[in-house]
């Protein structure tokens, strides 16, 4: 690990420990507003200021930094096992299944990612409960982002089907099943982890366009996206640029994961 | 003979994709169909819900639906529908999707030409000479730049161009560019550290020269795949941009699709959106296949 990669992990990991010990700093539960002081400034009472309903900003980011990054890699441990589920079998039993599997990436993946997302949840009812809509963006995002994951993972697999300890154990007698999860899986475990990180800073950006657009996570519970809609009057922004501070945890949570991330020459 | 025996090769290539590119035509049709028919409250006409309507009438009506009940009969009128580039009218907007279409994609259309012709010049000169260079101020502030506007949302880069009164292509072309940035780079870079490109710097060929001949012709398949690429990715970041920059193209109307739950029309616009990003596709494919063919 580089120094770099060192810091980023350090980051990542320091805005973790904020996230789950959130309820010990916040000043306010997130929904509740304070009516007297709408647009407030940092004071003591409200270090990040309110918002247009009174409700405290630090309360708000800090609830909304623990959905966003509880919920993304959750949803990213979602596509990576359908991915390797799929891209293992696919790879490892070739065929006809193996070209079906990978026709079927290749059309989602000409498919641009939001048109998809767009379309799955305008099927679905829009006024649910807060919470059901996380639950709904973040299912969502699982079940529909471990198409690029499939390819890489296929054409890992492939590779082991090929290998000379697979033929041994083939030789012994094993059982496809058995093969596939104790002689291919853990030798693709490496990749499958790799795909794991990658898929966390995507679901993120991901999660921030659906709640900006008002397809993501509802008010009022917060998120990264539902926070950034503010950032729709640039010039309030302009003159409290305390309003700021969503997007740059954000860019600095996207950025160290991208940081520690080894690169594609490494994984393969 | 060669030649045309490459040609062959490559029309039946084409051929073969062009055929894939129907059958997924009509795949698609008929799973839109069965999304539209089977959505929640299909079926269901708003003068139905209207008190003034007696029960009489509200009958008439139903009986009316009860021609397009049955499954095969839905598929079949729905099928030499859209061959007749019939697809259905809009929920919401009451008017018909197809016109819906023609008035938004040439919108849409036209800011992805242009913002993909910013961002691939600007990643190129980039990457160009940033190899050129190869020093570290530039490699880290490269580095630094791509990673930054990787991480911010799409959205955000909306938002930031309606306050700065910016086309909706700049803001493609913003969303577009660190990625083409990234992988152009690496791939020059991979390009440019084969044996023949260091032997041909060796006998003192010019920096212009040995790119032309050596370097471009390499990259030149893997670039035209990507091309494709940033197509989709170009028409994914038109959503929240045209959304927010209120753009009247094809995203928004996929956004406003969405919101007001209006199956067909954004099963239609997903449908067409995916075709031309497969024929996009099928396209760079085949340049990158004739490109290469050319070139061993």
């Amino acid at each position: 690990m580089s120094p770099v990669q060192k810091a980023a992990a350090l980051t990542l990991c320091m805005i973790f420990a904020l996230m789950v010990f959130a309820t010990i700093f916040v000043p306010a539960p997130y929904a509740r507003q304070f009516r007297d002081v709408p647009n407030a400034g940092p004071s003591t009472a409200h270090p990040l200021g309110t918002d247009a309903l009174g409700r405290d900003s630090l309360s708000r980011l800090l609830y909304g930094t623990r959905v966003s990054l509880l919920l993304a890699p959750a949803a990213a441990l979602l596509s990576t096992l359908i991915a390797a589920v799929l891209g293992s079998a696919a790879g490892f039993l070739g065929g006809s299944f193996e070209r079906i599997v990978l026709a079927v990436t290749d059309i989602s993946l000409a498919l641009p990612w939001l048109f998809l997302l767009l379309t799955v949840r305008a099927m679905l009812p829009l006024d649910v409960p807060p919470m059901a809509s996380v639950i709904i963006a973040f299912l969502m995002m699982g079940l529909l982002g471990w198409q690029a994951s499939v390819r890489v993972i296929c054409a890992a697999a492939r590779g082991v089907r090929d290998s000379d300890f697979l033929l041994l154990a083939r030789s012994s007698g094993c059982k496809p099943v058995r093969l596939l999860l104790c002689q291919v899986a853990p030798n693709l475990r490496p990749l499958f982890y790799a795909q794991f990180w990658i898929s966390i800073p995507l679901f993120i950006l991901t999660e921030a366009n659906l709640s900006i657009l008002g397809l993501g996570v509802m008010e009022p519970m917060p998120s990264w996206g539902n926070l950034l809609r503010g950032f729709e009057d640039f010039s309030a922004v302009a003159a409290n640029p305390w309003r700021l501070v969503p997007l740059i945890l954000l860019v600095i949570v996207v950025m160290c994961f991208q940081l520690v991330l080894p690169s594609q020459e490494v994984i393969q | 003979m060669i030649k045309h025996e490459k040609a062959a090769i490559l029309f039946r290539h084409a051929l073969r994709r062009f055929s894939f590119l129907l059958c997924l035509g009509i795949a698609g049709a008929l799973f839109s169909a069965t999304l539209v028919r089977f959505a929640p409250g299909y079926g269901v006409q708003e003068r139905e819900l209207d008190p003034r309507w007696s029960a009489q009438s509200v009958e008439a009506l139903r009986q009316e639906q009860v021609l397009h009940e049955g499954l095969a009969s839905f598929y079949f009128h729905y099928l030499s529908a859209l061959a007749h580039g019939d697809f259905g009218e809009s929920d919401s907007l009451k008017r018909p999707v197809r016109e819906l279409l023609a008035q938004r994609l040439p919108l849409t259309g036209n800011a992805i030409i242009r913002g993909l012709g910013v961002a691939w010049l600007a990643a190129a000169l980039l990457a160009y000479l940033g190899l050129a260079s190869r020093g570290w101020f530039y490699e880290a502030s490269g580095t630094a730049v791509s990673s930054l506007l990787l991480s911010l949302p799409s959205a955000v880069i909306a938002m930031l161009a309606v306050h700065l009164r910016a086309p909706a292509f700049c803001a493609i072309s913003v969303v577009v560019f660190p990625r083409l940035h990234r992988y152009m780079r690496s791939l020059l870079v991979r390009s440019y550290d084969q044996p023949h490109v260091l032997a041909a710097r060796a006998r003192g060929l010019g920096s212009v020269s040995i790119f032309w001949r050596h370097v471009l012709p390499l990259a030149m398949p893997p670039l035209l795949a990507l091309l494709g690429v940033s197509f989709a990715i170009a028409f994914g970041a038109a959503i929240p941009i045209e959304a927010l920059c209120d753009s009247p193209g094809l995203g928004q109307l996929a956004w406003q699709a969405a919101l007001s739950r209006d199956l067909p029309l954004i099963v239609n616009v997903t449908l067409i959106v995916c075709l031309v990003m497969l024929a996009a596709n099928a396209l760079a494919d085949l340049a990158g296949r004739a490109f290469a063919g050319d070139t061993q």
